[in-house]
């Protein structure tokens, strides 16, 4: 089931080994459009774009702006960072 | 052409005079006399005193394209350097070579006497800050590489000829109206003047720059008036905030703890925590927090140690104090605490950065060490320490003693987390290396110790200690199952975009850094 985001909503901390993700809802057909700021950019830009756009489909969205401002963080604080503010965009 | 450890060297570098390629520690023999200091006659009843920095400037004859050195022993809160480039520039001079024995992001001024031809290119131990920065995106801004190379390096080149400084402009925080000068005493005081005793002893021209300028004959020196031509006061030398920080403590880091922990207890395991001792440890909060353990152990064996060789901090001269050790030979100083203790403690030694470490001398103290704790930012599968360059191939740190002690001491001792952030600090290749991994033996992290496969011996002693040793690619693997493998950061191989040339402390080329394509 395709699931829509109600409103932008935020999740995680500006802090070392964290990471602010910021989702808002895209027109139908945008696709999951991700914009990484980080400190390993050049070392898992890649792999972390991956990890949120798997993540956000797999929580069964499509069409996610996803803003992240990464401070070193590892994979299960990304995932769990994602999941909360696509929880909390789905809010009224 | 690879050199012994494998790196890439260019047969030619625009600018780099004589390359020679990185044989391995001590096998290059030279077969030459060094430099000697140019004569001059001291005429009866000279005053030395000049009114300005101009003055020293027009008197030393300064002119386009020299050389002038400067030592950092007022590290990051150094005035000297800015008040003296300043005037060289206001007075059109070009093309200038600044050797000085390190910089601090507090020479990050340097960017704006790059870009207007002023200073054309830089020796040093370090390159940090936005200078730092500012040289890894745009190597083409200096005629030629930056050279880094280590203390005793530096004085090797010196003395050997192939650094020649025509003005050594040197900061004094006491100095007499003769020119004897120390760094024990005055508001300016930062310990030990080891790096400005090569510098005053072989340069052309020797002006001292002070804040203290006293009547009274100033004994003991570190820089004796037979080798001084001017002295210029001034108001301040520097910000004593920048110079030494206060009493350095004992980080309250479990992870750092831990590591120091395992650190001494390596030194007890394998044999060379025993009476008469020697050790060095590096700035860093694990090497410095190794000091407590290390301490404990020592007094609850009984054991008293020989000498320690500083980088000299609080930690180590209260030891010192407390008669653990019976000498601390001090080439630079660190905090307050360490200050007062080279001021007052007989046994705390000040000495040049020749004798603290040239390898072309018959006896650098470094030499006698038995054990040494040394910081990285990273290390690779061949053991190889980089301490320059970080994780995405930007110039941030500075060789300083590293390459010198590791080649000396009988045990060279690396501590580091394992993983930095979200980044492995063991890679297949470090960025660039400053120490070869030949000259390391353990690599102790918060969760596995790493023995150099070529010390058997260690390996023994280590292998039934209860220590968690084990071989450096499962160390690899461990931080790689955690945050995953990082993608390689990619490198300019154009020949235009070397950005400094590693000496080892031998001269010879141990690696050259170039620009990160980011």
């Amino acid at each position: 089931m395709t699931k829509i985001l109600a409103k932008s909503a935020k999740a995680g901390f500006e802090e070392k080994n964290d990471l602010v993700v910021e989702v808002s809802p895209l027109q139908n057909g945008s696709g999951v459009v991700i914009d990484l700021q980080s400190p390993v950019k050049n070392q898992y830009g890649r792999h972390i774009e991956a990890l949120i756009k798997d993540t956000v489909t797999a929580e069964g969205f499509f069409d996610v702006q996803v803003n992240v401002l990464d401070k070193g963080a590892w994979d299960y604080t990304i995932k769990a960072r994602t999941i909360a503010a696509l929880e909390r965009g789905m809010k009224q | 052409m690879k050199n012994a450890i494998g790196r890439d060297i260019p047969a030619h570098i625009s600018g780099i005079n004589n390359i020679r390629l990185y044989e391995g520690a001590g096998v290059y023999k030279p077969e030459k006399s060094g430099a000697g200091k140019k004569l001059r006659v001291g005429k009866p009843h000279t005053n030395k005193i000049l009114q300005s920095i101009d003055e020293a400037i027009e008197k030393t004859g300064l002119k386009d394209g020299q050389t002038i050195s400067f030592h950092h022993h007022l590290r990051n809160g150094d005035y000297v350097m800015k008040m003296v480039v300043e005037r060289i520039a206001a007075k059109g001079i070009k093309n200038i070579t600044i050797a000085a024995s390190s910089l601090s992001p507090c020479h990050d001024f340097l960017i704006d006497y790059i870009k207007d031809g002023t200073v054309t290119a830089l020796e040093s131990s370090g390159l940090r800050g936005q200078l730092g920065k500012y040289l890894t995106r745009h190597p083409e801004a200096l005629q030629k590489p930056t050279i880094i190379r280590s203390h005793g390096g530096r004085a090797r080149a010196i003395e050997a000829g192939e650094l020649h400084i025509d003005v050594a402009f040197m900061a004094a925080p006491t100095c007499d109206r003769q020119g004897n000068a120390t760094g024990r005493i005055g508001k300016s005081a930062f310990g030990s003047m080891g790096y400005a005793m090569i510098d005053a002893a072989y340069a052309d021209n020797v002006v001292l720059i002070t804040d203290n300028l006293v009547d009274e004959p100033v004994h003991p020196y570190s820089i004796p008036q037979t080798q001084v031509d001017y002295i210029v006061p001034v108001e301040e030398i520097g910000d004593p905030a920048g110079i030494a920080s206060g009493a350095i403590r004992i980080t309250k880091s479990p992870t750092q703890l831990l590591i120091a922990k395992y650190a001494a207890e390596v030194m007890e395991k394998t044999g060379i925590l025993k009476e008469g001792f020697s050790m060095q440890l590096g700035s860093g909060g694990a090497s410095l927090a190794a000091a407590k353990f290390i301490r404990e152990k020592m007094e609850a064996q009984n054991i008293t140690g020989s000498f320690g060789i500083g980088g000299v901090t609080g930690i180590f001269s209260e030891m010192l104090k407390d008669g653990l050790f019976k000498a601390c030979y001090d080439a630079q100083t660190f905090d307050t605490t360490a200050v007062q203790s080279l001021a007052e403690n007989p046994n705390h030694i000040e000495i040049s950065a020749s004798f603290y470490a040239n390898p072309w001398n018959a006896g650098p103290i470094v030499n006698d060490l038995d054990v040494v704790i040394l910081s990285a930012t990273e290390v690779d599968l061949d053991f190889n320490v980089n301490v320059i360059t970080d994780s995405n191939g930007v110039c941030m740190g500075a060789s300083g003693g590293h390459s010198d002690t590791a080649a000396g001491a009988a045990l060279t001792i690396i501590v580091m987390p394992l993983i930095r952030g979200r980044l492995p600090m063991i890679r297949d290749h470090v960025q660039n290396v400053v120490t070869p991994g030949n000259d390391v033996d353990v690599i102790i992290t918060e969760r596995g110790i790493a023995i150099n496969p070529k010390r058997t011996d260690l390996i023994e002693k280590l292998s039934n200690s209860g220590l968690p040793i084990m071989k450096i690619e499962k160390l690899q693997q461990m931080a790689y199952d955690f945050v995953g493998k990082p993608d390689e950061v990619q490198l300019s191989d154009a020949d235009k975009d070397i950005v400094a040339v590693v000496e080892y402390r031998d001269g010879s080329i141990l690696d050259v850094i170039r620009k990160p394509l980011v």
